[in-house]
């Protein structure tokens, strides 16, 4: 029995953590929630994007912050590149096929990744890395604060995007009505490719929030995308602000699962909470069906 | 070389002549011609299979062992090969097990019928476990070179042998160490918080330290096991925090190891010491030099060479200036390979009884490492354990045992 | 008919490999082609024949190599009795997981994801309680015999998985040319219309889960018989999932011999990357994905889907108007 002082820090904790945890299903509730793409490769390009991070830190100095304005869109143009070029190209519309070059291609990203970034793991030293916030007591760190900052401005942008934009509302038409949406005129590939890079760039943002606080290495996305699609169900699929909720509560749940179950067998707590949702309430906890 | 096609060529498996399936039929066409030229040129290389994990998950780790094993066989051909025949040239060949054991094992058979001498391998003990009892099937000598399970020596295969400690030696070891460190400094130390990784090394160190540390008069106030990866940390310092300890005994991979030390940090957790078992600190220098301050006073007790061995010094400068992380991956891999030499050194030969036997019943000393000259049992080197070391003023020192000691224990930290 | 005669060719032909190839290497890379395809039939049943995408099959073979390692290890319990105990506990598992999922009618996507959900918390449990070894894993104690199921020669361990294999492609020739199966396509096909015709949908889908699941099982106490140790990731990782999946999709699912073919494919690839790119760690994987990318691009059928429609091609006429009265 943890002692009851420490809850509400690890309930605080547990928060921001989840913020990080929103920023990856941000990305992957508009590619799962709105295209119905199971992207295998949403961890590797997580990673990838977590190297430019690295390297724009290493290499020339750029802080991780300053550098929200490089990597994501630049990860916005791979991401569309690799839509249009690959996966809309060699999944001939079949789930099973889109699962499989998804999967290989993340197996090509992580590998070639491996072969020139090495194995080695790493970590960016900035001013802030150790720096805390005293908020009721808990010590926050300073880099998962602006996480969380920075995951309801993503959610609040993307909202924006999809309800007034016309690349918003078309996003939405094809989602609904593949068929309906190219009769009338909109080009159904470039839709596909441009959401798809929308929910890579958001990768970006997350690749720049997370490095502060955490590492990198060739596999260090695995870790996150399971998480990721717990979120993205639990908060329903294709709902923005699902998925930041989604994110605060598993890592809640996350948290109190490692203090009252122990830090390995915890982890059960987020798939329990997960097969629970799916079966008693499979449109996620503020889901509608897109 | 006579008995390498010897095992190649006629060695009777099943009635049927082993041979390679690719070279199959040439070989064999020739085999029965008398035995070719194309083989007796092979006899100026001694072929040792090397599988690491050089891909997936413990990518990192894998590749240390291979740069090791690597640096070894280049070192050993470099001062003339292996006299005894005739200056004989070591041949690496790689295998990458991909962190799977089914993929190790595999690689050992293709390995054994490409004709190695012997093999370097593992890294992880479940890898380790496959790669060795595969070898075994064919009596292939086969030395294990950082996997720490003692099942893998346990279980009585006589081709298997590992020349540094595994967690039995090293738990006894870093429970006794630590209760030297503490009395001398007037017994601080009364409680302790183990926080380990839930795989094989982190669960068995953890399971025989939580049995130990009580005789040593140190009570174990919790045993956190963590999952691979935790992405956050901050409920295990919060808890840590809470209970107070006097010691945290963390043994877990670099990865989990560096996001606990970070958060250690901010949440303002303080102890009397820090005592990694199996990673730390304290036996990383690429922590040592990008956390300086963090790593300040933390203890290891860890595989760690003899800073007092100009052979083991050499080696880390060679290493280093080649740009090599010098961790302990590295150096037991060079010394796993380097065994296997000597032992195929003494039995001029390579004849797989000749060189197990001659491993079994090596006195090599030539290691750098704090063990003795190698003394086998069951496959065991006797005289392996790990030492003490602590980040003092930014460097990494041994503390103990004495007789390796490059600087005195700064007990409890601060 | 004919294709079951066509079956037994194959296997009989794949029962050559021991007399004609002396290497143990390569007899280990037929024994892992096997099994890879004993894994992806087993996924095939329930993906390929019945529609619904497991992401968790590791469930069903960890816990059939758990149980077959367990039994021995804690128990006593000879490995032939862990042999059809690990298929029944499997089955099992298998019968559990589908009876809380088809019961609510979770379909596509959302079956996918609590299969692997459902997996992870296996790997999670094992790591936790004592009797598997948690953390530390368990090793199966080496005594190579008969009566132990465990074997000196590959030979052996090819025979054992060459029978379970073969059965496992019995029961999908049978699914194919039977009133079960008839019903489980037809749920596959439509599901609100196989119900229109009366079809029970989850007795079909639940026939089908327990299937799958106990073949997956008889491959987990394969690979625990034939290397002795499993941990958690091992036995409930998510690797054995994806090698599931990814053999049958390859090979063309809801084929009979896809998932063969589609064992054969990876390992063939696998091997050819890894004998082309050399020692890089890395580049060979690389090639491997691009290369797989590349299949599905010009195989969107998989290759199962590559023969049939070159066999098509070759003129049999006959065939195109049968499968349209079909």
């Amino acid at each position: 029995m943890p002692d009851l002082a420490i809850i509400i820090p690890s309930v605080l904790n547990g928060i921001t953590t989840g913020a990080l945890y929103a920023l990856v299903a941000l990305g992957l509730t508009l590619i799962y929630g709105v295209l119905h793409i199971i992207n295998f490769a949403h961890g590797a390009l997580l990673m990838l994007g977590l190297y430019a991070v690295y390297y724009l830190k290493a290499r020339f100095g750029i802080d991780p912050y300053v550098a929200l304005l490089i990597v994501p869109p630049a990860m916005f143009a791979l991401g569309y590149a690799l839509q249009r070029g690959i996966i809309g190209r060699a999944s001939h519309g079949r789930d099973e096929n889109i699962l499989l070059v998804t999967l290989g291609l993340a197996i090509v990203i992580e590998n070639l990744s491996l072969f020139f970034f090495r194995s080695d793991t790493r970590i960016i030293d900035t001013p802030y890395s150790f720096e805390t916030v005293d908020i009721l007591g808990a010590f926050l760190p300073l880099p998962k604060v602006v996480a969380f900052a920075g995951a309801i401005v993503t959610a609040a942008l993307l909202w924006l995007v999809m309800a007034r934009t016309d690349l918003g509302r078309a996003i939405r038409a094809v989602a609904k009505e593949k068929k309906g949406a190219a009769l009338v005129g909109i080009d159904t590939d470039h839709v596909y490719a441009m959401s798809y890079g929308l929910g890579i760039a958001c990768l970006g943002v997350a690749a720049c929030l997370l490095l502060p606080s955490y590492y990198v290495n060739p596999q260090v996305g695995h870790g996150f995308v399971l998480i990721a699609f717990t979120i993205v169900v639990l908060g329903g699929m294709g709902s923005f602000v699902g998925a930041l909720i989604g994110g605060f509560v598993i890592g809640v749940i996350e948290a109190m699962g490692g203090l009252f179950l122990g830090e390995s067998l915890g982890q059960i707590g987020i798939f329990a909470i997960f097969i629970l949702v799916l079966i008693f309430r499979p449109t996620g906890l503020l889901g509608h069906r897109v | 070389m006579k008995t390498k096609t010897t095992d190649r060529l006629v060695r009777p498996q099943s009635g049927i002549a082993r041979r390679d399936f690719l070279a199959g039929a040439a070989a064999l066409g020739v085999a029965s011609a008398g035995f070719p030229a194309v083989l007796r040129a092979q006899s100026d290389t001694v072929k040792i299979g090397l599988i690491h994990p050089v891909t997936g998950f413990i990518s990192f780790s894998g590749s240390q062992c291979r740069t090791g094993a690597q640096m070894a066989i280049d070192d050993i051909n470099a001062a003339g090969g292996i006299k005894s025949m005739g200056g004989a040239m070591l041949e690496a060949v790689l295998g990458d097990s991909q962190g799977k054991p089914e993929i190790g094992a595999q690689e050992v058979s293709k390995m054994v019928e490409a004709g190695v001498a012997g093999f370097v391998a593992g890294y992880s003990s479940a890898i380790s476990l496959a790669t060795s009892q595969e070898a075994a099937k064919s009596n292939t000598p086969h030395v294990v070179d950082v996997g720490v399970s003692d099942q893998i020596t346990s279980r009585g295969l006589a081709n298997t042998f590992r020349f540094s400690p595994g967690y039995g030696k090293v738990a006894e070891v870093a429970v006794s160490n630590l209760d030297t460190i503490n009395k001398a400094a007037g017994s601080p130390a009364k409680s302790a918080m183990i926080v380990h990784e839930e795989s094989l090394f982190g669960t068995g160190t953890a399971n025989l330290l939580s049995e130990k540390l009580p005789a040593i008069g140190i009570e174990v106030l919790d045993v956190i096991k963590h999952a691979n990866p935790t992405r956050d940390f901050t409920n295990i310092a919060l808890q840590i925090k809470s209970k107070q300890p006097d010691l945290i005994v963390p043994a877990n991979y670099y990865n989990e190891y560096v996001l606990l030390a970070r958060t250690l940090q901010q949440q303002k957790v303080e102890a009397k010491g820090i005592y990694s078992v199996l990673g730390g600190a304290a036996s990383s220098y690429q922590f040592v030099n990008e956390y300086p301050q963090a790593a300040e006073q933390i203890m290891d007790c860890n595989h760690w060479f003899d800073p007092k061995s100009d052979v083991a010094m050499e080696r880390k400068k060679a290493a280093e200036a080649k740009g090599v992380i010098y961790t302990y991956e590295v150096f037991l891999a060079y010394n796993a390979v380097a065994f296997l030499a000597d032992a195929i050194e003494r039995a001029g030969s390579t004849d797989k009884d000749a060189v197990i036997a001659a491993l079994a019943g090596s006195t090599w000393d030539k290691h750098g490492m704090p063990y003795g000259p190698t003394k086998m049992e069951n496959g065991q080197n006797m005289g392996a354990q790990p030492v003490n070391t602590q980040v003092q003023n930014g460097a990494i020192e041994v503390i103990f045992p004495k007789e390796f000691a490059s600087a005195e224990a700064v007990f409890p930290m601060g | 008919m004919r294709s079951l005669l066509f079956l037994f060719a194959v296997f009989v032909a794949i029962g050559a490999a021991p007399v004609l190839i002396a290497s143990e290497f390569w007899l280990d890379v037929v024994i892992m082609t096997l099994y890879a395809a004993l894994l992806g039939q087993a996924w095939n049943i329930l993906g390929g024949y019945g529609g619904q995408f497991s992401f968790g099959h590791a469930a069903y073979f960890g816990t059939g190599a758990y149980t077959v390692a367990v039994l021995q290890v804690q128990f006593g319990v000879n490995p032939w009795i862990g042999l059809v105990a690990g298929g029944l506990t499997a089955g099992a598992v298998a019968a559990f997981i589908g009876f809380s999922t088809f019961r609510y009618g979770l379909r596509g996507s959302y079956f996918a994801l609590v299969t692997l959900a459902f997996a992870e918390v296996l790997r999670i449990l094992s790591n936790s309680v004592d009797f598997t070894g948690a953390g530390v894993g368990i090793l199966i104690p080496l005594e190579r015999s008969l009566a132990n199921l465990q074997f000196a020669s590959k030979i052996s361990y090819f025979w054992l998985i060459w029978t379970m294999t073969l059965a496992a492609f019995l029961v999908v020739w049978w699914i194919g040319n039977s009133r079960f199966g008839a019903r489980l396509m037809a749920v596959r096909d439509n599901e609100e219309a196989a119900r229109a015709l009366g079809v029970d949908a989850f007795r079909v889908k639940m026939g089908a889960i327990v299937l799958s699941g106990v073949f997956s099982g008889l491959a987990g106490v394969f690979y625990a018989q034939y290397l002795l140790y499993l941990d958690p990731s091992i036995a409930y990782g998510p690797a054995v999932s994806i090698e599931s999946l990814l053999v049958p999709i390859i090979g063309g699912m809801g084929t009979l011999f896809g998932p063969l073919l589609g064992a054969a494919a990876i390992h063939a690839v696998s091997e050819f990357t890894s004998e082309v790119t050399g020692d890089a760690p890395g580049i060979s994987l690389a090639v491997y994905g691009a290369l797989l990318v590349v299949m599905v691009t010009f195989m969107p059928r998989g290759l199962a889907g590559l023969v049939s429609r070159l066999g098509a091609r070759r003129g049999a006429r006959a065939l195109a108007v049968e499968r349209r009265h079909a």
